[in-house]
Order: structure tokens, then sequence, then C-alpha cells
């Protein structure tokens, strides 16, 4: 305890380069999701790759992406930037397939009566198809953000600083306070993350709130 | 560090000398398959037999869904060094994580193989007068064998991913080429471990996925 009291600095710190490293997949992920779903489900062919491929993604390690990723796009190995894309393609791999399955969930009848009301492409897309997808994709955005937030930690036996930093210097030293202020404060960032997303999801779905608190 | 290293990660695979001994290849490889089988199946003796139950009575669902879920949220970094500091150098301190953190995906996949079964069908097996633990073996258990399956295809990813971080606090497993690599800055030998492991989790995920579709009874099989 007294370690934690003492360092406080050095876990903020920590905090800060965890977020800046976690928070760019997330949204990075949840943005390119959207095209990559949409022209998925436009093609047959291209959704079964698309699931195949995602499903093989996620069964790959982390680190070893961490490790292969510098020699193929010229990163450095102890580059957050690094982290930041190999999370980014994890984040892609859970998400595409989840958006797509949130686009095919909208009925077709009702984007046909949009269409029958007048309503362009474009706007049919962002005020008819996106909000009734909505529930879904907010799912599938709060599982990447808490198991991003968890494996920037991996990072840390690279040398890249982040919370995983409390683990790596926590086992050297012997220090298991420093350890236990890690996983906690991972494991709490995660949670606060995904409960300001479903935060965030009630005040741009305001229809969902009913069935959400009949459902608790 | 002169070349591409990816070259050099290929001679480095490529080497007889790296195929043989006690920090071979081989060996290194089944010290990393006898760390995830035995991880899974401490982690599914406890967490199947509690999945059924959930699944079947529907009792604790709330408790199982929460804890998977919190669990989710638990770096395994984190896990592994504070059990290396508690435990000491050892099989039991990484096995200790590999169990906790097998443990979310058994569970889900027990509870929800069993909750998938149709209730039309698990009323009908009541009414001919089966018992309940017949119900559970013989109907609801052979319909979810899939998502059961999946549970442990689930679990196998993370544990053979957790191994390797074992391998940073001491354990063996093919983690130990990527550590030997990023001690003595050999970015080729980081690579052609993390190429293995790798190939391994492919093959493991690829190997369940069949399992996985094996496992569906043939009577419920859609054409």
């Amino acid at each position: 305890m007294n370690w934690v009291l003492e360092n406080l600095e050095v876990i903020g710190g920590y905090t800060g380069a965890h977020l800046l490293q976690a928070l760019p997949p997330i949204l990075v992920a949840f943005l390119l999701s959207l095209p990559l779903a949409k022209l998925a489900n436009a093609r047959g062919w291209l959704r079964t790759s698309v699931t195949t491929t995602s499903s093989l993604m996620y069964a790959i390690p982390s680190l070893p992406l961490f490790v292969l990723l510098p020699g193929l796009i010229g990163t450095s190995v102890r580059s957050p930037v690094n982290i930041s894309i190999a999370l980014s393609l994890y984040g892609l791999a859970l998400m595409v397939p989840t958006a797509s399955d949130a686009f095919r969930s909208v009925s077709r009848d009702v984007l046909g009566s949009a269409t029958a009301q007048g309503y362009a492409p474009a706007a049919r897309f962002l005020r008819v198809e996106l909000p009734l997808a909505g529930p879904v994709l907010l799912a599938g955005v709060r599982v990447v953000a808490v198991s991003t937030i968890s494996l920037v930690t991996v990072g840390g036996v690279l040398g890249v600083p982040s919370l995983g930093m409390l683990f790596v210097d926590g086992v050297r030293r012997g220090i298991v306070a420093e350890i236990a202020a890690g996983v906690v404060v991972t494991a709490a960032l995660a949670l606060l993350t995904d409960a300001l997303l479903v935060l965030l999801g009630r005040a741009v779905m305001p229809w969902t709130r009913q069935r959400e608190v009949r459902r608790a | 560090m002169t070349g591409n290293p990816y070259v050099g990660s290929l001679a480095w695979l490529t080497d007889p000398a790296h195929w043989s001994g006690p920090g071979g290849i081989p060996l290194r490889t089944l010290e990393h398959l006898g760390y995830t089988a035995l991880g899974v199946l401490v982690a599914a003796l406890l967490a199947v037999p509690v999945g059924l139950y959930v699944g079947h009575t529907g009792r604790f669902k709330g408790l199982a869904v929460a804890a998977a879920g919190a669990a989710r949220a638990l770096p395994t970094l984190g896990l592994v060094t504070l059990f290396a500091l508690l435990v000491g150098i050892g099989l039991t301190a990484p096995l200790l994580s590999f169990v906790i953190l097998a443990i979310p995906s058994l569970l889900a996949g027990a509870y929800s193989a069993i909750e998938s079964a149709d209730p039309a069908t698990v009323d009908a097996a009541r009414a001919q007068g089966m018992t309940e633990w017949q119900i559970l073996t013989r109907v609801e258990l052979p319909l979810g064998m899939p998502l059961l399956v999946g549970g442990f295809r689930g679990a196998t990813v993370q544990v053979v991913a957790t191994a390797m971080l074992a391998a940073y606090v001491g354990s063996g497993g093919l983690g130990r080429y990527i550590f030997q690599g990023l001690g003595s800055q050999n970015y080729p030998q980081m690579i052609a471990g993390s190429l293995l492991v790798i190939a391994l989790a492919l093959m493991l995920d690829l190997a369940l996925l069949l399992a996985q579709r094996l496992a569906t009874p043939r009577g419920a099989r859609t054409a």
C-alpha cells in the first residue's frame, strides 16, 4: 500500500500513456468497421471471407503480433504506435463481423420505406440504418474497449510504457503492491470506459433506455 | 541486425541446431502444448460442471455472466506476474493464471450450450419420463455440444497466448525465444519465435473449429 501512495505520480503517468495507446485503436476499429461491414454485406463471398479472417486473426496471440509488425511496417518494437496499430487490427477483427451482423439485423422493409419517403442514400444510412444498428454496434464497441485496454499491458514486456510497466517493474523488484495496483487500475480503467460507453449509448440512443431499465 | 529481419528469422528457423536439445523447437513446442492442455483441462474440471448446472437450472445465471465479463477486464500479464511473485518460480504460478483465464470461456460455453436447447424439446423429453440427469446428458448436452467445444476453443486461444507470457517469469514454452531474443537484441530470433507461436495457435484453433463442426449431432444438422 505504501508503494502505491509513494508512487501515485508514476501510476498516473502510466495511466495516461496507457489511454493514449488504447483509445485510438477503439476509435479506429469502430469507424473503419462501418464501411468495411457495409462492403462485406454487399457481397456474399466477401462476408464469408471477412468472418473467417476475423476469427483467425483473433486466434493470434498479441505479443507475437507486436513483434512481427515492426519488421513489416517499419515501426520500432518499443514504439507505442506499434502497439496501437496491432490493437486496431484486433479491434477490427472483433468489430467488422459485429457491424456486419448489426447492419443485417436492420429490416429491409424499413429501409425500403425510408427510400420511399424520399431519403437519399447518405441520409438513409445516417438517420435510419445507423441508429437501428446502434445497439448491436455499441455491444461490439464495449467488448473491443475492454479487451483493448487489457491488451495494452502486454506491451510492457517489450518496454513500451503503459500500466503493464507496473507488472514488469514489480516482478523485477519483487513488489507485490506494484503489480496489484497495475491489475486494479487496468481493470478499473476497462470497467470505467465500459460504463461511459453505456452512458454514451443511452444519450445518443434514447429509445433504448426503456429496455435497459426493464432488463435490469 | 543488418538486412531483412524476416530473412534472418528464416535462417534461424532452418538452423538444425535449433531443432534439437533441451532448448530446441520440438521440446519448447511440447512444453507449450503441455501447459495449454493442463491449464484448459484443470479449468474445464472446475468450470464445466458449474456451467452445466447454471445452464440446466437457470440459477446463478446473472452471477456467472458477471463473473465471465469481469474476468475479461483482467490483464493477463498482471495475473502471471502477480502469481509468479506470490507463489514463486515453478509450474504452479503460471498454471494458476492459465486456469483463471480459461474459466470464463469454458463457463460461458457450458451454460450457453445447455441453454441453447429448445425449451419445447426439453419439455418433450421431460414428458417422456426422462429424469433431469437424462435430459442433461442425452438431450441438452448433445444438442449444445458445438457451443461447449466453442468454449474450449476460446479457452485454448487464451491459454496459448498466456503460456507465452509465462516464459517472461521463468517457465518454458515457445515464449522463451521471444524473451531471449529481446534480451540479446536478436530481432530475427524474436520473429522466429513469434511465427512458431502463431503457427501453433492457428493449428489448435483450426483443429478445434473442425471439432466444433463435427460435434453437431447428425439429427440436429441443417442441410
